[in-house]
């Protein structure tokens, strides 16, 4: 382990990495399963050691597909499973995030996103993956998207990662970025009876009245999951299935199940949204930002205000499910709404498809491998 | 207080490990909020290497040094790419074992002392010049507590080293504070 | 006494999928055959498999089945294993399954010697995407993408995973049902990664277009074409060209996998404890 410092104690100086590692073994990740590449190693590495002392389970596969997809078969034994990876690696791994969406098997997958397309610069922060981590694999899947800013949010959002993927039995993208991943900071590590942490429902049938994607008995979204290796003698399969679990293409039995997922996100998207609201009380003009671009928003808004502008800022840890009502009502009470993102203009289009005209949304894009700065904030700040 | 801090160099002088005991001793130890972030190439040697450290007694919200108030150079390269960044009122601390040429400052102090040569030859080992580094930036600068500092290098130092490591600290230290000193009362 | 074959299948999913004259039941029963011999409880066993014909043949079992993506299926399992030791994992897979878009896991699942259980139904073709060659198809023969012949040459799938470093490699076919079986029973016993490959036929994407429309004719050409290893020894090297050997191929006993992961985990708890 780096962090020698501290070791019973709960102030602690560590990378963003590091406390992903940390938080996941909070959460109750016993298995990890990845692939060397930067800059996410450091998660991989803290986990080979930090795992078998509590009886968990490390394994360094020999690609990213294998990763994932033994992540997938370790959960499939009623084991908390992560990996973690970057961009080329979270290109790999789409096929088998669809998977476990529609076998709805819980896991978390880690992209700490550095600048792309392809190799791209793999030592530096980006936000380019916001698109992808909704829509990268094919066909309509549920997906949540949770992106910290600091090292101590990264901490306790991967046990909300992990709490939603169970919850919801759906992959759970958590999206760092090269600067929160590398970057040191101070945490204060929870006490672990401060944390909530949130299991599986298992099933209580007889094994043989368990029908294992049927879930009708509880809210109609997501039905009981039984560990392989207890009785149940259940199928899976990434083919459309019933209830039973086994191949259908039967249309009615294929949309049900289709719209049963994807309900999910509607269902899910109230628990599952998390924004910050700073200085937002008087805000006539918003910052709305998430990861390391809503560190510099921070800075923007509070310089804005020592210059007598009314702004605020909207920092999200929720990417996907869009906060959409939530970003409509802001926009009826703002002059303008300004999206920093170290991309194109990627979760933008959300803002602007939530507003529905009713403000002004102006795109700050950065794509040179820098972090958009407080001052380039500031400046459309003064713009409006 | 808000105080940002730059330490430069090239890949290999152990700039990285020194910005984290830095900020270790300012977060851990003397109950600051800190925070370190670093840049270097994909060579483990030779290349530039950069650590930041900002702390602060209140929440620091962007992460990246924009005016650093101290600057710590190693190398000549780094001397021509941060040696004339630094803010009204701060410190360029250089070591001049390694750095021939001056920064041109306005309103800005220049320490020069042989940091590397100090390792060398008044530690014994070269490789603890890092640590000597940050002995005569707690001198120059009393950005965090010698005690503190001492706390963050034990515990981040491999094992064994702890004695020499020890003797790096205070010889820089040392030399830190007679430098300020001087410079002080000319 | 044995049970019958029917109690270790789901009979509801019935009927399957699979072709007139198509091998895959055949290594199927061999499978299961296997598995009771062994007296398994079916609680203990979990089936995992890939993308494409043979890879169906999970949804037809009464195990814990999980079908999962093309050529990955040894990787699910190696999550499963890992986490859960003691359940008897079969791989069930097909030759473009498993030597295409999955050799990269094949060789590293027999490297690290996880005790999973391989069982490759080979018939030479992409059955499911109706007859394109595979890197089992042999050279010469003709497919849907080889109109012309088929230019490359096939792997020998035992020698590759037994120089990967399995402990057991073996092969069968479905003309040899009775020793297949033992040979999958063996495979199962083995406590480390164990790989039967299984000669099936697909009289209707592989056999049609090479002159072998009636799958009795390749049952035939599987009697005709395999021999023991002790009949090999016999043979003159022109006599063994287009023959292929069945039986045990290779055997070794080395550390396996989950059992060498154990003691990282006593190693890592003491540490643990001496730092309390």
């Amino acid at each position: 382990m780096q962090n020698k410092a501290g070791i019973g104690t709960r102030t602690k100086l560590m990378q963003g990495n590091e406390a992903c590692a940390l938080g996941a073994i909070a959460a109750g990740v016993r298995f990890f399963a990845g692939y060397p590449i930067t800059p996410s190693t450091e998660i991989a590495e803290d986990l080979s050691a930090l795992l078998p002392r509590v009886g968990g389970k490390f394994i360094q596969m020999e690609d990213e597909i294998a990763s994932i997809s033994a992540v997938i078969g370790a959960s499939l034994t009623g084991t908390k499973s992560l990996t973690a990876t970057s961009g080329p690696g979270f290109s790999l791994k789409q096929e088998s995030i669809g998977f476990a969406a529609i076998a709805e098997i819980p896991c978390v997958i880690v992209n700490v996103m550095r600048v792309g397309p392809s190799t791209g610069v793999p030592t530096a922060p980006s936000q380019a993956d916001v698109m992808q981590a909704r829509w990268g694999t094919h066909g309509d899947h549920p997906v949540v998207v949770l992106c910290p800013s600091s090292v101590a949010e990264t901490y306790t959002l991967i046990i909300e990662a992990f709490n939603i993927s169970e919850k919801w039995r759906i992959p759970v993208v958590f999206l760092m970025d090269e600067g929160i991943g590398h970057m040191r900071e101070k945490i204060e590590i929870p006490n672990s009876d401060e944390l909530k942490i949130i299991d599986r429902v298992r099933p209580v049938c007889n094994p043989n009245d368990y029908l294992p994607f049927d879930a009708d008995k509880g809210d109609g979204t997501v039905p009981p999951m039984a560990d392989f290796g207890t009785g149940y003698r259940y199928h899976l399969t990434g083919l459309t299935h019933d209830k039973t679990g086994f191949p259908t293409t039967q249309r009615p039995e294929v949309d049900a199940l289709i719209r049963r997922l994807n309900s999910k996100m509607d269902k899910a998207k109230q628990e599952v949204t998390f924004i910050d609201e700073v200085l937002m009380d008087d805000a006539d003009i918003v910052v709305f930002a998430y990861g390391i671009s809503a560190r510099a928003g921070a800075r923007a808004v509070r310089e804005a205000r020592e210059s007598g502008i009314s702004a605020g800022l909207l920092k999200t840890k929720t990417l996907w499910p869009f906060p959409d009502e939530y970003v409509e009502e802001i926009a009826s009470q703002v002059k303008a709404i300004i999206v920093p993102e170290m991309n194109m203009g990627q979760l933008v289009l959300e803002v602007e498809r939530a507003v529905k005209g009713r403000t002004k949304v102006i795109s700050l894009t950065r794509v040179d491998a820098e972090p958009i700065s407080p001052d380039e904030i500031l400046s459309a700040l003064k713009g409006v | 207080m808000y105080k940002e801090i730059r330490l430069s160099g090239t890949g290999g002088q152990g700039l990285i490990l020194a910005g984290i005991i830095l900020a270790e001793a300012a977060g851990v130890y003397d109950g600051y909020n800190v925070i370190q972030t670093q840049s270097y190439g994909p060579e483990a040697r030779g290349g530039a290497s950069r650590a930041e450290v900002i702390i602060s007694d209140s929440v620091i919200d962007y992460p990246k040094v924009t005016s650093p108030d101290i600057v710590l150079i190693m190398s000549e390269q780094a001397c021509d790419k941060y040696g004339n960044q630094v803010k009204t009122g701060g410190i360029v601390l250089l070591d001049d074992t390694n750095v021939d040429s001056r920064p041109v400052l306005d309103g800005a102090s220049i320490i020069a002392l042989p940091i590397t040569e100090i390792a060398r030859h008044d530690v014994g080992r070269q490789v603890v010049a890092n640590v000597v580094a940050l002995g005569a930036l707690v001198g120059v600068s009393k950005v965090v507590t010698p005690e503190a500092l001492e706390k963050a290098v034990l515990s981040r130092v491999p094992k064994g080293t702890e004695d020499l490591n020890m003797k790096a600290f205070h010889m820089g230290l040392e030399r830190g504070r007679r430098a300020m000193t001087e410079h002080e009362t000319p | 006494m044995a049970k019958p074959i029917t109690y270790y299948l789901r009979t509801d999913k019935m009927p399957h999928i699979w072709c007139e004259g198509c091998g895959h039941g055949i290594v199927l029963s061999a499978v299961l055959r296997a598995v009771d011999s062994l007296g398994l409880d079916k609680d203990d066993v979990c089936v995992v498999s890939g993308i494409g014909c043979a890879s169906r043949a999970p949804g037809y079992l009464d195990f814990d089945t999980l079908h999962t993506t093309h050529g990955r299926a040894l990787a699910f399992a190696t999550g499963i294993k890992t986490m859960k030791p003691n359940l008897n994992v079969l791989v069930l897979t097909g030759d473009g399954d498993l030597a295409a878009i999955g050799g990269n896991h094949l060789i590293h699942a027999a490297r690290r010697n996880i005790n999973l259980t391989t069982i490759c139904f080979n018939n030479s073709i992409y059955g499911m995407t109706s007859g394109q060659y595979s890197p089992m198809t042999p050279t010469g023969k003709m497919a849907t993408t080889a109109p012309y012949g088929h230019i490359e040459e096939p792997f020998d799938l035992c020698e590759l995973v037994f120089s990967a470093g399995a402990s057991f490699v073996a092969r069968g076919t479905c003309y040899h049902a009775n020793p297949l079986s033992k040979l999958i029973a063996k495979a199962i016993a083995v406590n480390g990664f164990s790989f039967v490959e299984a000669i099936s036929q697909c009289p209707t994407y592989y056999g049609r277009r090479n002159k072998m429309r009636d799958a009795l004719v390749m049952l035939d050409w599987q009697k005709e074409h395999a021999v023991t290893k002790r009949a090999a020894s016999r043979l003159s090297p022109e006599e063994l060209k287009d023959k292929f050997i069945i039986g045990e191929l290779g055997t070794r006993t080395r550390p396996e996998y989950t059992e060498r992961y154990e003691s990282i985990i006593k190693a890592a708890t003491k540490e643990t404890d001496d730092n309390v």
